[in-house]
């Protein structure tokens, strides 16, 4: 940028005026498009609150909604518990607890989601008499017991991934010099090597919690009523297709506001690491 | 232990041939996306990286809309939405006739719409790996932008882009099961109506889950050699 002559004081002539060039009419087609689209959708939602529809549903998508957010919270927690010893097991050097690991890992990430909630919810029916005998039957009979136990075993392997991954990310002169410090190996690992790990961490944890969001609504299909199922329930009813438009919106919504929450979240908690 | 094994063989005891014909379609439907997913996503990404504003936005808003939803959602979103908007189409045209949009086309562009979209990025992030001189070095040659495009730009995009794309192809395998709840008979589907009727819900499953890691290998094992292909280049340095 060159500024004005202070001696002349002569000013720059203004700018040429923009091209139309090709790329320039298309995105604004396009941004035309998604801006007619995106009024006519919040028209039609808003003419359709006073709805039969809206009116008759719209509290069971709210208990949907919170039941996503059990489902989604729940796993986890409980994914995020598992993974601690998984990531250990899978770091360390003994193949006994190294090729399990792996196993595991290499299992709940290479078969889909909706496999892995099959073979648990129905699968578990093949050893009912045994199930029984162990007194587990009343937990593997519910849909919603079964798919908790499923979505955390399946976000325990990728978070393991995630936490090993982070843990051997950080530089080995951290471990050398705590170490040269005198601190002893636990200490350093909780107070040096796992806050740096963590701050990698924290966006594949973000994409983690988004992918759970998405990937809860699977529960759906075995029976449970969260927010997908909801909609396909209201959808089976009524043979309305806005069912699945306020979806859309509630899930574009949520998935949204906790990326940018998160990425606030990263923001501050990364802010000494600013160039 | 033999009792499992025949149910699962082929022929007239087994449920092998059905179980095959679930990998088929499975295997078929992923196939049957990839191009499409992959032009749309390399056109979404050039977008992205656009110079104009406008275009850039346009794209952003794409991605944002199909990396937020839910795939179940989304493929229900197309299935539904397909044949309403052909029914509300011809009734404008005068006729009411309800067409059933075959299930493969509807998982097809759902798949395709979120492949494209997670594709889109990983395509710009490849972009952003090449300096801005090899286009300048293609413009001094007097190649056109397209040709620059093609010719320089694009092989090293591909190579930048590869492990990225190769991660989305064993998503994209996995996002195949959903289909199965719009009644296309995939591997999943197949295993559940075995596994009814022959009450062994946990054999037909498991068998599909080994199903798809043995998938799961054989496609890591397809992208290590193409990477290996990719990168033939740098060895002689």
């Amino acid at each position: 940028m060159i500024a004005a002559n202070p001696e002349t004081s002569a000013q720059r002539p203004p700018a040429a005026p923009k091209k139309w060039t090709n790329a320039r009419i298309a995105g604004h087609v396009l941004m035309a498009l998604w801006i007619v689209s995106g009024a006519y959708l919040v028209y039609f939602l808003a003419s359709n609150i006073v709805s039969p529809f809206f009116q008759k549903y719209w509290p069971e998508y709210i208990d949907g909604f919170i039941v996503t957010v059990q489902i989604v919270s729940l796993s986890l927690l409980i994914g995020a518990l598992l993974s601690i010893p998984i990531a250990a097991a899978r770091a360390s050097s003994w193949k006994i607890f190294n090729w399990p690991a792996y196993g595991y890992v290499y299992f709940f990430r290479g078969t889909p989601l909706l496999a892995q909630t099959f073979l648990i919810y129905y699968g578990a029916g093949s050893f009912r008499a045994e199930l029984e005998a162990v007194g587990l039957w009343t937990f593997f009979r519910e849909a919603w017991y079964c798919v908790i136990f499923a979505f955390s075993m399946n976000t325990a392997a990728y978070q393991a991934e995630i936490l090993r991954g982070a843990i051997e990310n950080v530089p080995k002169g951290q471990w050398e010099g705590a170490a040269a410090l005198g601190i002893s190996k636990p200490v350093a690992f909780f107070k040096v090597i796992l806050p740096q790990a963590m701050m990698v961490a924290l966006r594949p944890y973000g994409n983690e919690i988004i992918l759970m969001i998405k990937g809860s609504a699977i529960a759906s299909i075995v029976t449970i009523y969260d927010l997908m199922g909801e909609t396909r329930r209201a959808y089976s009813r009524s043979y309305d297709f806005q069912a699945y438009i306020w979806a859309a919106v509630a899930y574009l919504m949520i998935v949204e506001t906790l990326r940018r929450i998160w990425d606030k979240i990263e923001e501050r908690l990364t802010r000494h690491l600013k160039r | 232990m033999n009792e499992a094994l025949t149910l699962l063989s082929f022929g007239e005891m087994g449920w092998g041939d059905t179980i095959a014909w679930g990998v088929f379609i499975t295997v078929t439907l992923a196939l049957a996306t990839l191009p499409f997913g992959l032009v749309l996503g390399f056109i979404i990404a050039l977008a992205k990286k656009s110079e104009e504003p406008s275009l850039r936005m346009a794209a952003n808003v794409y991605t944002t809309i199909f990396r937020g939803l839910p795939e179940l959602l989304t493929l229900f979103l197309v299935y539904f939405g397909i044949s309403i908007a052909i029914r509300n189409g011809l009734q404008l045209l005068g006729y009411d006739i309800y067409i059933e949009v075959n299930s493969f086309v509807a998982g097809m562009a759902a798949l395709a719409l979120v492949f494209s979209s997670y594709a889109s990025e990983a395509f710009l992030s490849a972009f952003r790996g090449i300096p801005q001189g090899q286009y300048e070095g293609g413009y001094a040659l007097g190649l056109t932008r397209f040709k620059t495009l093609r010719l320089v730009i694009f092989p090293q995009l591909v190579r930048l882009a590869l492990p990225a794309l190769g991660n989305l192809w064993l998503i994209l395998l996995k996002e195949t099961s959903l289909v199965s709840v719009i009644g296309l008979s995939d591997l999943v589907r197949e295993a559940g109506i075995a596994a009814r009727v022959t009450k062994e819900p946990f054999l037909f499953f498991g068998v599909a889950c080994l199903i798809y890691l043995v998938l799961a290998m054989i496609s890591s094992g397809g992208l290590t050699a193409i990477e290996r292909w990719s990168k033939r280049g740098d060895a002689t340095r």
